[in-house]
This record gives C-alpha cells, sequence and structure tokens, in this order.
C-alpha cells in the first residue's frame, strides 16, 4: 500500500538510504514510500495522528504493570486521549485522501516505513523513568503544537486541537509532576531520571525539523512552524528538570528520519503486535 | 481514649514504609452542587493526590471541582457520641415550618 | 507522614467480644442499619469483611492480566479504547475496595502483600488464559455479566464502605457487560472463523464462570453467617441460578450453543437446569494449580517489585517538601 506514487528511481532504497542528506535534512518532502508527497496535508495529518497512535500504545503496554494503582489508571487515561486523538485525526486524514480509507484502515493496514511519527514516541517504554521522561518532554511540545492548532483554518483540525490541547495541558501537569518527584526523590531515582534524560535527549531533536510538508501546512493556515516552538519548549523543559535537580543533556547526536517513514527497528515489532489480528482477518467487522 | 473523638474516618495504622498517605476525595457534580465524598486515593503530596483523585474520581465527567484532604485531619464524630450530638435535635420541632399554622387563605409564607 | 493517621476503634486481636455488645450489633443488622468503620463490631465481622473485600479487590487486579493481555492486538482502534477504559475501570473498582478495606483498619500495602505472598485468595476465573480476541468479548458478557449479579447483592451489604464502593462500581460497571456481549454479537455475526472463535470461548469460560459464584451451598460454611451479617443477602447457588436464567436466552439470541447437556428449561421451577460443576477443577484451580496461577502472580510480583523505587521516590520527594515546610 502506498501512500502516493513513487518518482522513478525511488523505489531503490539502498540507494535512498546512501544519499543521507536528501531525506534526512528533510529539505523536500521526499518519503520512505512516496517520493514527494502527492498530498501534503494528508502527510502533515498522519504526522500529528502517529505520533499519537504509536506513542497511546506504547502507553497501553503499562495497563496492569504500573507502580502502583493510582498511576495505572493515570497511565491509561493519558493512552486514552492519545488514541481518541489518533483515531480522530486518522479518520480527518482518510477523508483528505480521499481513497475510502478508515482510520482503521490507516492504523492497522500500514506498514512500518508507511508511518509518520517522530521515532521518539516508538520507542521501547523501558522502565518507568523512561516512559515518564519521554511522555514529558513529548508533552511540554504537544502542548505549544496543539496551541498553535486551534487556530487551525481547517475547522476539523481545529476542532480536534481544541480537544487536545485540554487533555494535553493535564498531561504535562502529570508528567511534569513525576519528573520532579523521580528526580528530586531517591539516588536511584534520580540516577534513572537522568539516564532516562540522556538517552531520550537526542531523538527530541526531530521533533522540532522543519520541512516541506510543515511548510505547505503552514503556509495553507494548518500547521505550526516547530523549529519556533523550540525556544518555549526549552523554557518549560529546562524550568522542570532544574526543579527535578536534572541537568539537560548537550545536543549532539539527533537521530531523524521517523516523518519520512525512516524508524528505528522498534517499531515494526510494535506493529507486528499492534496490527497482527486486524491483518488475520481482513475484511472482518470487529 | 481521647483520640476516639477526633479519629479520623478511617485509614490504616498498620501501613508499611513505602505506602502513600491516605487522601480522602470529594467531588462535585455540577455547579452549585455540594462537594460529596466520593472515596480515597494515596499519594505523596497535595498535587500529587489532587491528580490521583483527577485520575480515579472524575474520569467519567460530570465533576466539576475536587477537594483533597489528608485523612488524618478530618476529625468525626464518635458513634458512642451519637445520643448526646443528634438526638436533642429531634424534638424542636418548632425549629420546622410545619411547627407553626397559618390562618386559612393566607398565601406567600 | 504515615503515623499522623489515627487509630481505629479496632480492640486487640484474641479479644472475646462482650455478649450484650453482640446481641445489640445483631439488632442494628437486623433492622437494616449500616455499619461504619468506627461502629463497634464483633472480631469475626471485620475478619470476614477484611477477607471478602480484600479478596475482592485482588480479583480486579489480578483481573486486569487476562483482558490485559489483549489490549496491544485489539482489531480497531475503537475496540482497543473499550478495552483500555474497562482494563482502567478495574483499577480504579480494585482501588475503591481497597479503600473500603482500609477503614477496616488494615493497609493497603499489607493487603497487597498478602496476595503476592500466596496468603490471600482472589476469583478462580482469572486463573484462565486468554487464547484468543472472542475471549475478551466473552469475558464482559460471562464473568462481568456474574460479577455483576454478585455486586448488585453487595451494594445492599451491611457494611457501609463496602456497599457505598459497590454502588460506584455498579454504575460504572453498566458498560462492561454490554460491551462484551456486543463483541460477541459481532462475532457470532462475522465471518466463519470469527463465529467459531467465539464458540471455542464460550465453551472454555462458561464452567469457569459458574465456579466464580463459589461452593454450593451445602459445601459453603460462611455463608449462613454472613447472610445472618447481611453481608450477602442470597446464596452462592441461588445467585449461581439466577446467572444462569439471564445468559441463556442471551445465548440464544445469538445462535452460541453453551457446553452442557443437561441444560433445560424445568417448567415447574421456572429455572434453567444445569449440570454439575466440575468441582474438582475448582479446587484444583482455588488451590493454586490452574493454567495461569503463577504466572498471574509472578506479573503482580514483577509489577510491584520493579514499582518500589518509584513509590519510594514519591515519598522521598514529599519528606523533602515536608522538611522545608517545617523549616
Amino acid at each position: 500500500m502506498t501512500t502516493g506514487k513513487r518518482e522513478a528511481g525511488d523505489g531503490k532504497r539502498d540507494k535512498v538510504g546512501s544519499s543521507v542528506d536528501g531525506w534526512v535534512a528533510g529539505a523536500r518532502p521526499a518519503t520512505a514510500t512516496s517520493g514527494t508527497a502527492e498530498n501534503p496535508f494528508f502527510e502533515y495529518l498522519l504526522r500529528l495522528a502517529d505520533d499519537r497512535l504509536v506513542l497511546g500504545h506504547r502507553l497501553s503496554e503499562w495497563c496492569g504493570h504500573a507502580p502502583i494503582l493510582e498511576e495505572d489508571i493515570a497511565l491509561a487515561n493519558i493512552a486514552l486521549d492519545l488514541i481518541g486523538q489518533a483515531s480522530l485525526l486518522l479518520k480527518l486524514a482518510g477523508e483528505i485522501e480521499g481513497k475510502g480509507r478508515s482510520e482503521d484502515t490507516l492504523a492497522y493496514f500500514r506498514d512500518a516505513i508507511e508511518f509518520r511519527n517522530a521515532q521518539l514516541v516508538e520507542l521501547p517504554n523501558g522502565d518507568f523513568a523512561v516512559t515518564i521522561v519521554r511522555q514529558f518532554l513529548f508533552d511540554a511540545w504537544d502542548v505549544l503544537v496543539l496551541e498553535r492548532l486551534t487556530a487551525a483554518s481547517n475547522q476539523s483540525l481545529a476542532g480536534i486541537a481544541a480537544k487536545a490541547l485540554k487533555e494535553a495541558k493535564y498531561h504535562l501537569r502529570h508528567t511534569a509532576e513525576w519528573v520532579r518527584m523521580l528526580g528530586d526523590g531517591t539516588a536511584e531515582s534520580h540516577a534513572r531520571a537522568q539516564r532516562a534524560l540522556d538517552d531520550l535527549w537526542p531523538y527530541t531533536a526531530e521533533l522540532f525539523l522543519r520541512d516541506a510538508i510543515d511548510a505547505e501546512a503552514v503556509a495553507s493556515g494548518s500547521g505550526v512552524d516547530v523549529e519556533s516552538l523550540r525556544p518555549r519548549w526549552r523554557q518549560t523543559v529546562d524550568q522542570v528538570i532544574g526543579e527535578a535537580t536534572l541537568t539537560v543533556p548537550k545536543d549532539g547526536f539527533a537521530p531523524r528520519g521517523g516523518r519520512a517513514g525512516r524508524h528505528t527497528e522498534h517499531l515494526g515489532r510494535m506493529l507486528a503486535d499492534m496490527q497482527s489480528l486486524a491483518r488475520a482477518h481482513p475484511g472482518a467487522a470487529w | 481514649m481521647a483520640n476516639d473523638t477526633v479519629s479520623a474516618i478511617g485509614g490504616a495504622t498498620s501501613a508499611a514504609e513505602t505506602q502513600w498517605d491516605l487522601w480522602e476525595v470529594f467531588t462535585q457534580e455540577g455547579e452549585g452542587a455540594p462537594h460529596e465524598h466520593a472515596g480515597s486515593v494515596h499519594a505523596a503530596t497535595a498535587e500529587h493526590a489532587m491528580q490521583n483523585a483527577r485520575d480515579v474520581y472524575a474520569r467519567r465527567g460530570k465533576v466539576v471541582s475536587l477537594w483533597v484532604v489528608p485523612t488524618g485531619a478530618i476529625i468525626a464524630s464518635a458513634p458512642g457520641d451519637a445520643g448526646p450530638l443528634f438526638d436533642p435535635g429531634n424534638d424542636k420541632a418548632y425549629r420546622h415550618p410545619q411547627f407553626y399554622k397559618t390562618p386559612r387563605g393566607v398565601r406567600g409564607l | 507522614m504515615t503515623d499522623q493517621k489515627s487509630p481505629t476503634s479496632a480492640p486487640a486481636a484474641g479479644s472475646t467480644d462482650d455478649a450484650a455488645q453482640v446481641a445489640e450489633f445483631e439488632a442494628r443488622i437486623a433492622q437494616g442499619e449500616s455499619i461504619e468503620p468506627k461502629d463497634w463490631m464483633p472480631e469475626r465481622y471485620r475478619k470476614q469483611l477484611t477477607r471478602m473485600m480484600s479478596q475482592h479487590a485482588h480479583s480486579e487486579i489480578v483481573g486486569m492480566l487476562p483482558e490485559g493481555n489483549w489490549i496491544t492486538r485489539a482489531p480497531s482502534l475503537r475496540r482497543k479504547m473499550v478495552l483500555l477504559a474497562k482494563v482502567q475501570d478495574e483499577a480504579g473498582h480494585g482501588l475503591y475496595i481497597y479503600c473500603g478495606t482500609e477503614t477496616l483498619g488494615i493497609g493497603r500495602e499489607e493487603l497487597v502483600d498478602q496476595l503476592l505472598t500466596g496468603k490471600a485468595k482472589y476469583s478462580s476465573i482469572f486463573n484462565y488464559p486468554t487464547l484468543t480476541w472472542a475471549d475478551i468479548g466473552v469475558i464482559g458478557w460471562f464473568v462481568d455479566g456474574a460479577a455483576i449479579v454478585n455486586q448488585t447483592m453487595l451494594a445492599k451489604a451491611s457494611f457501609g464502605p463496602y456497599a457505598r464502593a459497590m454502588v460506584r462500581i455498579c454504575k460504572e460497571e453498566n458498560f462492561h457487560k454490554k460491551q462484551g456481549y456486543e463483541s460477541v454479537a459481532t462475532l457470532a455475526n462475522g465471518t466463519p472463523e470469527q463465529r467459531a472463535m467465539v464458540q471455542d470461548a464460550v465453551n472454555r469460560w462458561w464452567w469457569p464462570s459458574l465456579m466464580m459464584f463459589g461452593p454450593s451451598d451445602k459445601d459453603s460454611p460462611n455463608s449462613a453467617e454472613l447472610i445472618r451479617w447481611r453481608v450477602k443477602r442470597d446464596t452462592n447457588d441461588t445467585l449461581r441460578q439466577r446467572f444462569v436464567d439471564l445468559t441463556v436466552p442471551q445465548a440464544r439470541a445469538v445462535n452460541l450453543t453453551l457446553p452442557d447437556p443437561d441444560l433445560r428449561y424445568n417448567e415447574e421451577t421456572e429455572h434453567w437446569d444445569f449440570g454439575e460443576i466440575d468441582w474438582t477443577e475448582f479446587h484444583e484451580v482455588i488451590s493454586g494449580n490452574g493454567p495461569c496461577n503463577r504466572e498471574r502472580l509472578a506479573a503482580r510480583r514483577k509489577a510491584h517489585d520493579d514499582g518500589a523505587w518509584v513509590r519510594e521516590a514519591a515519598q522521598a520527594y514529599a519528606a523533602k517538601r515536608d522538611a522545608v515546610t517545617a523549616a
């Protein structure tokens, strides 16, 4: 299944992969499966949706295994919010694409290379510190993105963003408090939180990469210039991390590619689990 | 024991070291409605208790306001005091409007 | 921090209850009064309530695992959200009942410890595996259906905190059974594979669901006492019969067969007669030899152990805050 027409020669993935700058820097909206995007707004919505679907799925893996009952309930709440947002965004994406694909078709019948989430959200849950720090770094970004999207010219997107923004503000409040508790808790929790922060930090760079897909969305009045969000994101993150007595890592290694369908190996395994039942019974109703 | 009159409405005495404090949660289900006891949660701090109360007792909507109170801070009447505390209220019929007669035909009272 | 909690009015262990007090207590129960945590109660009542409520809470928590097994594989986004919300509710219900149990003077940490060390029991049904997606629908239909029959009765229990937790739980659980039956009906009307899947799930879950109501009345030594104290209102067999009577027509409505050749309507009693339960299996599962007993407890222990540093961190953070405020 492809999300758009292929450019001649683009099917040779090794060639694409070798011209690292071509897709990594995101100079043009090249994607792993479609070459240049036929429908940039569809691509843009997939990015928003897939971040939420994949992160919500990761959080749902905690259900029944959290450190304490209250947190089991809290993580499930966040997961439900994110999957709910993803569902609405995928539905809208399917309508924009106009090829009759439902939210479930888009969620369950795309392969990893067709997913457009940032790599940060697909990483395995790790311990509670990794899950919380990842969620916090995402939430701090998500609130800023959604604030902008409430003014989107596409009314459906603006509506989804307005609902999601309320949810995201609470997520941020919850995860920020946990970052403080873990960072300024015991020696062990501090060490675990700092390790999580160090490991995850490189993956945040991708959240602020701007390419032609973003540019088109911004130009049409329904997108966010993610690059411009970075200073405000750093303000929130620096403050909470400071209160948590943790240290902000240095920028350096910055893996990227999720927006173009270039993922870590983890996403494929996650989707193998998530999509197995739906794909075993194609066409079935549930 | 003096504690009888100031003991909490419940709460465990045998908490292990890693058990977070117990908080009582009161929810208001609609503007102007009273806050009613919903249940309790364990939490480390007040902010944490507020969040846990929200996640546990307000996840189905309706709630417009929350109170969380450390369980130990609640002062409850003792069952043995029920007589002296509450029975005297039962025979003061003059506190209730039905006690008073109104002449026939008079309205708006 | 924890020692600021005030003592409850629990009498010292081993104390003999005063006969006059017991008589007064039983008179209150007979008048339909609600017993509150600080009221005087016989030691035996406190013990029975603690046992029943903590078993109930443990069942909710262990019960998250078999259904949780399918959250990541739910076949549509809607089903995924429904299942996640349902399993989340079970965490909430466990929490409500633990809180109710704590009013009897025992901490949740201690109760959880009793579960993890195998001292406390939980419902045997959760020691069966969820092998296909259809199990999720059938659990909602049978297991939640059985739970609702039981909990509707418990919402009138004489112990206030238990009854109040049950009222809240019954309200929230309405959707559990309905979503289960809806899922079953969809599968029963689906592809041949889906139909086979759901019939197989029905075959596997029917008898364990009947066992959920506990031993038959003749082998249920606690029943009379619990009914006299109005903790329960009906016997195990009465509740089981109620569940069978409710469920048989529901199965027929979606053309599914219940795996009991002896199942037939009794015109005289106006109830559905059913076959003998395999009590050997019941006792095997209860005593730890069900298909998943070890896995379920291991999963709970792992979550508890892996979470210890998290719980300690929050505690330490709070202690630092308290120290700052006090200074």
